[in-house]
């Protein structure tokens, strides 16, 4: 359908040492988990991240914001540092020597898996962001595969005798005023006019969250009303558009990096989405939102504009009842739900005439979408326990509710607001999510066993195959690698070898797999590849 | 929906003043009373994992910003 991926940052919690630094422990979660992929593979199975393509401050609206105007926390183009007493402080020094230096002496914050993901410390969070994948179905497998990762992690950090145990929370808020996000990121033609992605996504951005919020017990940055909303993220989004991803908030957000061949792609930065752990949630978020951007792409987008979006973003996520009206610049009333199926009928039509809706002939993902876009709709309206089992908002609300009817808990009570967090618990024997998955309660989009194997493998169908296949087979002799580039440093070669990997659907099984089976040695790899000896002859 | 009390572990500041009957169901409906029953069900297996000072607990959940 579309090129896209997740990028989700944890929230990261040590109940028995509350004053831990938080980016020391968020190291400590790269550093468990790249201690497992050593395990699993001889010779180690990450790489270091490579900054060398790393864009954080162009905007897509046409400059570039200078250093000295940025905030510190916008130079995501360099790695963080550590100072020497904070590492001492988290590590002890022995173990710093025997263990959490990597060969070219610094702290691993920054590793690329196996399966094509990047796994780092963002800010004080550690951060999972999912290989490139080209449909929703893949990015809930491997945006999944990230949470089993995070689980992995917490499971060696709470072996070691050592270490506080450590907690990692797929959400978006400490509900104290702090949030930290989930982004989604699609690919893009360059030639589409930005303002007419601004236009056309703004109204969609609003109303998504009747989908796949991901509920939040508590109103205001601070959660100082009592209350329970549909999104974890609203109240924390200030702006309509702008370049900040972690002050003034912007409803659609200009990083310019694609990542990819700058004139051909732009790279769409989706900062507004809640972090889901409902499989259905995570797939609808994505999938509406690729259509939507297929129909901008046309120039089919429906022609509404929703006066105040800010003010209406906030509307409708405090409106749990699905009836408040958002005003229309052109004068119409219309619904959160209204506003959907706006967009579900442009998007059906859409998909018709072009074909790639048809149910056999299609592309294989708009029909299934289609169908449960609409079916959640119409859930949403009319049955709201169907719609809980996918809904992630209206599950943790029918919790919520039960314990508010039986125990008669009010909204502050902390009880309410530790069902909330815990939630989003990654792991499956804590987790309340998880619990009613478990129950049957959640709907499934992919399997266990899809999951497990996303965590190691690659996507077959772009260029994070290439990646990941290059991390799992030559780990010790790539040096560096990123979403477009792979760096190999092969002993006898003189210098760093750097492949560009620009075309984010190249790089497939289809065109590189053949190349990995023939060559278990990185040296012979790279010739071929490189076109230095020619490919065996078609067998 | 017996002993759900005991399962509670120590929620010392959120406990409430007297024991919550047992929720009679509403109406003679069964489908109704099943379904009540699958979220009494779901609320004592939440009871056993919850955890245990949910006011304490709740409180030092502190993140640091993010994106």
């Amino acid at each position: 359908m579309r090129v896209m991926g997740s990028e989700t940052e944890y929230g990261i919690h040590a109940p028995s040492a509350p004053g831990a630094n938080a980016t020391m422990m968020s190291a400590r979660v790269i550093q468990a988990y790249a201690a497992l992929t050593r395990q699993r593979a001889a010779g180690g199975a990450e790489t270091r991240w490579d900054y060398t393509d790393e864009e954080p401050l162009h905007d897509a609206r046409g400059w570039t914001l200078e250093r000295n105007q940025a905030d510190p926390s916008q130079l995501t183009d360099q790695p963080p540092v550590l100072d020497a007493e904070a590492v001492a402080l988290a590590y002890g020094r022995e173990e710093l020597e025997q263990d959490g230096e990597d060969e070219s002496g610094s702290l691993l914050m920054n590793m690329v898996l196996g399966n094509g993901a990047r796994l780092y410390v963002d800010h004080a969070h550690p951060e999972y962001s999912s290989p490139e994948v080209t449909n929703p179905r893949d990015a809930v497998a491997w945006d999944a595969a990230g949470d089993v990762v995070a689980l992995s992690a917490v499971r060696r950090m709470a072996a070691d005798p050592q270490l506080p145990p450590v907690n990692l929370y797929k959400n978006n808020t400490d509900n104290k005023s702090v949030s930290y996000g989930s982004h989604e990121n699609y690919l893009m033609p360059r030639v589409v006019p930005f303002g007419d992605i601004v236009r056309g996504l703004t109204p969609f951005f609003i109303t998504r969250q009747i989908m796949c919020g991901a509920g939040r017990v508590g109103l205001g940055q601070d959660s100082s009303r009592p209350g329970y909303q549909i999104s974890q993220r609203a109240d924390f989004f200030e702006a309509e558009v702008g370049l900040e991803t972690t002050i003034r908030r912007p409803i659609i957000n200009t990083r310019d990096e694609p990542h990819a061949t700058a004139d051909k792609y732009r790279r769409l930065h989706v900062i507004i989405g809640d972090a889901n752990l409902s499989q259905a949630a995570n797939y609808l978020k994505f999938g509406t939102t690729a259509i939507v951007l297929s129909l901008i792409e046309a120039g089919l987008a429906p022609r509404v504009e929703v006066h105040e979006p800010v003010a209406a973003l906030q509307a409708v996520s405090h409106d749990t009842s699905l009836t408040a009206t958002l005003r229309l610049l052109d004068g119409r009333r219309v619904t959160a739900l209204d506003l959907q199926w706006i967009y579900h009928e442009a998007a059906a039509k859409l998909a018709q005439d072009t074909g790639v809706g048809d149910a056999v002939d299609g592309d294989g993902h708009t029909h299934a979408l289609l169908e449960r876009w609409a079916s959640t709709l119409t859930d949403l309206d009319s049955d709201r326990t169907a719609a809980a089992s996918s809904v992630e908002w209206l599950a943790k609300l029918s919790l919520l509710e039960g314990y508010r009817q039986r125990d008669g808990l009010e909204w502050n009570d902390a009880r309410l607001g530790l069902v909330d967090l815990q939630w989003a618990d990654v792991r499956p024997e804590k987790g309340l999510y998880h619990r009613m998955l478990a129950r049957g309660r959640m709907d499934r989009i992919v399997d266990d066993e899809t999951i497990a194997r996303a965590m190691t493998e690659p996507p077959s169908d772009t260029r994070a195959y290439f990646r990941g296949h290059c991390v799992s087979s030559f780990s010790k002799d790539v040096v560096g690698a990123s979403w477009d580039s792979v760096i190999f440093d092969v002993p006898g070669h003189g210098r760093l070898q750097r492949v560009p990997t620009r075309e984010p659907l190249r790089g497939t099984e289809a065109l590189t797999g053949g190349l990995f089976a023939r060559h278990k040695d990185a040296g012979s790899f790279l010739a071929e590849l490189l076109g230095q000896t020619p490919p065996p002859p078609p067998a | 929906m017996a002993g759900q009390e005991q399962q509670q572990p120590q929620s010392r500041d959120s406990e409430i003043e007297d024991d919550a009957p047992a929720t009679p169901p509403a109406s003679g409906d069964a489908q109704a009373s099943a379904a009540t029953q699958g979220v009494d069900d779901l609320l004592d297996e939440i009871d056993g994992v919850l955890e245990s000072n949910a006011e304490e607990f709740v409180r030092a959940f502190v993140q640091k910003g993010g994106q």
